[in-house]
């Protein structure tokens, strides 16, 4: 557990919890962590921003959704397991029947040539999206120890074997994460990564 | 959107289950694999209900992984939604619990530190492949891959709220430009 979160007023109940954590997953178009940050640091004061920062760190590094990650961090840290499943069910529960009332609605209308029309525009910044941030994270290779050149080639043999080549994602993650980490490793112990 | 057996069922909660597991950096970059195995492998679903599966969901207030909802439901209903939902949320959820009580004291530990920054380069890589593969339907339509191009553009230049991408998406194609 990071720094407790002792200094800063948690959450008054598991009703409180799941409502903070229902209203930022419904105001989250495209993506809830921009919002989590407001609501979580700012609105509520539950945590530093340092501490969001820390646990948003440690859901990234986590495999799953990070947002569902950092829900279960947050609800786990004031009420245990049961405030990991309340704030995960406040994140999840009232979306999820809003995007399958969408599909539904989706799969009645998709040969409406707007609709089809429409969806096709969203798809297409929806990809845009992906990609920008792909690009924009590019920058961090500048911080990690593996270095620029040999970190683009990793992302760059990545993009090519999963786009291109079709290669199942868990032998291209094992595969190139195995000597990735290795090199990391090696590289860590020579000292000649940059700390942040 | 055809019923699929419980043996497909069960395949279809198995692999999202596995997904869970390599989902470093977000359910998003999953998104290759999963079009491998549902459009390429079996079928399922066609190259445009995958691209839609994922816009509805952008449409949709919440956070992104309720795309995989979306898949689910395309390709078998409520069940398949029940069966990509849990697949991808039980493993990860449980060892996300796991690992913060462990102690994320250890952060800093060179064992650690080294598989982060190691796997960077490749979440990196995995979600510009995500990009690709969902600009899939946009390849030779003039309009789509020029609002591609504007969004990549807008958002690594200013600071506007993706919502707005979003809506400006749907009204250009919507009005048959796209």
């Amino acid at each position: 557990m990071p720094s407790p979160a002792t200094a800063c007023p948690g959450p008054r109940s598991l009703t409180d919890l799941f409502f903070t954590f229902n209203r930022m997953a419904l105001q989250g178009f495209g993506g809830v962590l921009a919002i989590a940050q407001r609501e979580l640091v700012e609105r509520k004061g539950w945590m530093t921003r340092e501490q969001f920062v820390e646990t948003l760190a440690v859901s990234q590094v986590l495999p799953g959704p990070n947002i569902v990650n950092l829900s279960l961090m947050v609800g786990d840290r004031h009420f245990g397991l049961r405030g990991a499943f309340t704030a995960l069910a406040g994140m999840i529960v009232v979306p999820l029947v809003i995007v399958l009332v969408l599909a539904a609605l989706h799969a009645e209308f998709a040969h409406h040539p707007t609709v089809a029309g429409a969806l096709r525009g969203m798809g297409a910044v929806a990809a845009g999206l992906v990609i920008a941030t792909g690009l924009k994270l590019l920058g961090t290779l500048r911080k990690n120890p593996l270095g620029v050149p040999l970190g683009a080639a990793f992302a760059a043999l990545m993009f090519a074997g999963i786009a291109l080549l079709h290669w199942p994602l868990v032998w291209a993650l094992l595969g190139l994460g195995a000597v990735a980490c290795a090199l990391a490793w090696s590289r860590l112990a020579h000292g000649r990564g940059t700390r942040p | 959107m055809t019923g699929l057996g419980a043996a497909d069922l069960l395949g279809l909660f198995g692999h999202f289950l596995m997904l869970s597991l390599l989902a470093v950096g977000g359910a998003i970059t999953t998104t290759p694999e999963m079009h491998r195995y549902l459009v390429i492998e079996h079928a399922w679903m066609t190259d445009t209900q995958f691209t839609a599966s994922v816009a509805i969901a952008q449409a949709a207030p919440g956070p992104n992984v309720l795309f995989v909802a979306v898949m689910g439901w395309n390709v078998a209903g409520a069940m398949g939604a029940l069966a990509t939902m849990a697949g991808i949320l039980i493993p990860s959820t449980a060892l996300s619990l796991w690992a913060t009580r462990w102690g994320a004291s250890r952060r800093e530990t060179r064992g650690v530190r080294a598989f982060t920054t190691g796997m960077t380069p490749l979440t990196i890589g995995l979600l510009l492949a995500t990009g690709w593969v969902l600009a899939g339907p946009a390849a030779g339509r003039v309009g789509a891959m020029a609002l591609v191009a504007a969004t990549v553009v807008v958002s690594m230049r200013t600071r506007i709220s993706p919502m707005w991408a979003v809506g400006a998406g749907a009204l250009v194609g919507a009005l048959g430009w796209a």
